[in-house]
């Protein structure tokens, strides 16, 4: 097969939106702490406590969606402890998002080998299975792409939506946005900016963790250390490339997960001529060449990392 | 609820805090170890029998120390300068790439030329990794928190390609490793019979001179100015830019050390599990000592007993060593409060 052939199949397609879904939920959450003023490093391990979240609930004999439910609570129990700490305390952001990732991470890796002690292969759930949506999927190529996908996914599509419709048409989400460039103007509304960043926070935390359930529930069927990998950074340099807008970062995802699967697929056409690992490099590369191309006119929220307390200017 | 200034405490009460973020951060981990069936106190008392509790056990624990106290350093060294460096992990594995590069024949030199070509050719390489997300900052703006980050999974993958390919040991039995480096370049023990190497004493020295550098050198004062305030530095005449680029030279060239002293004092050739997160504990152990290079020394000593203990515990008591990466983490999180309260207290109103 030739390599632009690639982009005309309906399966690489399907593999894209895939790709994409946990990026899709994670970028979003992402979005919204740092649309409310909060950089949340915390990323990286709340996705891994929310892949293991979900995962385990299914095994432990719940429900699918009990699962998502699961998850979505577990993050926003880290993310109301990064709220806590970077909002009415106004610690470092950047230290506590990593201090936030590397406990996240390990005590679900404790919790993990404290509740799986025997297993040496990872246990397997049945994961959620494709929808087909009638009608729409039958559309050659965008129909199978979009419509051939597992409730997750459509999720994922709704939650970009909601987060649009919330952020610029309703009351709540233009406090969130001056939150995030103009606190003072918040509290002069009466409204009080802590309690709309934490729960941005946790709000969005909560979607990072169903971002990390998607790896382990409809992308995969177990729960592995390291499955993350780097994935919530990627969602850092994808809120960037995508301006802090629903839209264009759920663009931004979606061209970065295509890139994606199509490394995987130009690695099988190359036959082990260039080294795997250059392949593999690439989603990271491209992370870093898509944040250099938009820093120039990247506009961030003007209070984005600034801790706010009351009375202060 | 409100945060107040409150006056500097007196050094030996700013002393106490550190103390109390590990006394708060033994009681949220006992909570863990009561989850995992144990008695906190047993298990505690385990950590410290494997991590102090004899020759053998203390020699271990500054043998893990090592590389944790050249991380903690280059840590200590950009977040003086708010240069978020996340990026140690990577510097190191290049600080390991180049000592396997020179160090397994490539140069024919006698010890004592060969150890001091190969760590300053190792920290150069780390210094300029640095160097790169420290430029996109300065000119293009771009965060180098997530540059930093990416860059540990790229040079991971490059490494394992390297390590795949052209530095693949031949008498390796397939294993993705390097040749072993030649006596010459090799760190010697420090006890013999004990894995205490001479890294360790670089550490040592390395933690002095930048103590030196930040304390009484022009350099270090201006690092300390850029980190407390870039605006106003820059409007007193500091060039702010450059003294960033230099930060990110001495950083990324302290963690590359980390890896060499890896390589040549304690592995004697590269893996792909040279470090297990060697350059993210470095951040806990740089906060812990409140970025202060000689109290780097103390925190990289305590977090090492801490994962040499745990592993000793673990197979004794039954609860997984993860305990001790959660207790790093938990330790990182009541420093950085702890630190906030020697400056500011709460006001309920």
């Amino acid at each position: 097969m030739d390599a632009f052939d690639i982009l005309l199949t309906a399966s690489f397609w399907v593999a894209a939106i895939r790709i994409a879904s946990p990026l899709i939920f994670a970028t979003m959450g992402e979005l919204i702490c740092e649309r409310a003023g909060v950089l949340n490093l915390g990323i990286e391990g709340i996705m891994t406590v929310g892949a293991f979240a979900g995962w385990f609930t299914v095994y432990a004999g719940g429900d699918l969606w009990m699962g998502v439910v699961v998850a979505a609570l577990a993050g926003a129990t880290f993310g109301l402890l990064h709220a806590t700490l970077t909002v009415p305390l106004g610690l470092s952001q950047h230290v506590v998002g990593i201090g936030i990732t590397l406990l996240a991470t390990s005590l679900t890796y404790f919790t993990y080998r404290l509740l799986l002690p025997e297993v040496t292969s990872p246990p397997k759930i049945e994961p959620f299975q494709p929808l087909p949506i009638p009608g729409l999927s039958g559309i050659p190529i965008v129909g199978e792409a979009l419509f051939t996908q597992t409730p997750l996914t459509y999720l994922a599509f709704v939650a970009v939506a909601l987060t649009a419709w919330v952020l610029y048409r309703t009351p709540l989400g233009l406090a969130v946005r001056a939150a995030g460039e103009n606190p003072s103007a918040v509290e002069a509304q009466g409204i009080s900016v802590t309690g709309i960043r934490m729960g941005a926070v946790m709000v969005g935390s909560a979607m990072m963790a169903i971002g990390g359930a998607f790896l382990t529930m409809s992308a995969f069927n177990s729960f592995f250390f390291e499955m993350v990998n780097g994935r919530g950074w990627i969602c850092i340099a994808l809120v960037v490339f995508g301006s802090w807008r629903p839209g264009k970062a759920l663009i931004g995802a979606i061209l970065f997960a295509a890139f994606d699967a199509y490394q995987v697929r130009l690695q099988q056409i190359t036959g082990g001529v260039v080294p795997y690992q250059i392949f593999l490099m690439m989603p990271y590369a491209l992370s870093i060449l898509a944040l250099i191309l938009v820093a120039r006119r990247a506009t961030y929220p003007k209070a984005l990392m600034i801790p706010y307390q009351k009375g202060e200017r | 609820m409100r945060l107040e200034p409150k006056p500097a405490p007196s050094i030996l009460v700013t002393l106490l805090y550190p103390v109390a973020a590990v006394v708060l951060t033994l009681a949220i981990t006992s909570l863990l170890v009561l989850a995992a069936g144990a008695s906190p106190l047993s298990v505690f008392y385990l950590v410290w029998k494997g991590a102090a509790g004899s020759q053998f056990a203390l020699m271990e624990t500054l043998t893990r120390a090592t590389p944790l106290i050249l991380t903690g350093l280059a840590v200590a060294v950009a977040f003086r300068a708010k240069l978020w460096n996340i990026g140690a992990e990577a510097q190191l594995y290049i600080g390991g790439v180049v000592t396997v590069v020179l160090g397994t024949g490539a140069l024919p030199l006698p010890s004592f030329l060969l150890i001091p070509v190969i760590m300053v050719a190792a920290m150069a390489a780390g210094a300029l990794l640095l160097l790169g997300p420290a430029i996109l900052k300065t000119r293009f703006g771009v965060d180098e928190v997530v540059t930093t980050l990416l860059l540990n999974f790229i040079v991971l993958l490059f490494v394992s390609m390297l390590l795949e390919g052209v530095l693949k040991d031949p008498m390796g039995l397939g294993w993705p490793q390097s040749s072993r480096v030649v006596a010459e370049a090799q760190l010697p023990r420090i006890i013999q019979g004990r894995r205490l190497h001479y890294g360790f004493v670089i550490a040592i020295a390395s933690a002095v001179i930048i103590w030196i550098i930040m304390k009484k050198t022009a350099l270090g004062y201006e690092m300390r100015a850029v980190g407390h305030n870039p605006q106003a530095s820059s409007f007193a005449g500091i060039p702010v830019n450059r003294v960033l680029m230099k930060t990110a030279l001495l950083s990324g060239g302290i963690a590359a050390l980390a890896g060499f002293c890896e390589v040549a004092g304690l592995k004697g050739n590269l893996t792909l599990d040279l470090s297990p997160g060697y350059g993210y504990t470095g951040i806990v152990v740089a906060m812990l000592a409140m970025l202060n290079p000689i109290g780097v020394v103390a925190s990289a000593i305590f977090v090492a007993g801490i994962f040499v203990g745990a592993d000793a515990m673990s197979r004794s008591a039954g609860v997984p060593s993860y305990i001790a990466d959660v207790m790093v983490a938990t330790a990182l999180l009541t420093m950085v409060v702890a630190i906030l309260f020697t400056r500011y207290r709460l006001r309920w109103k």
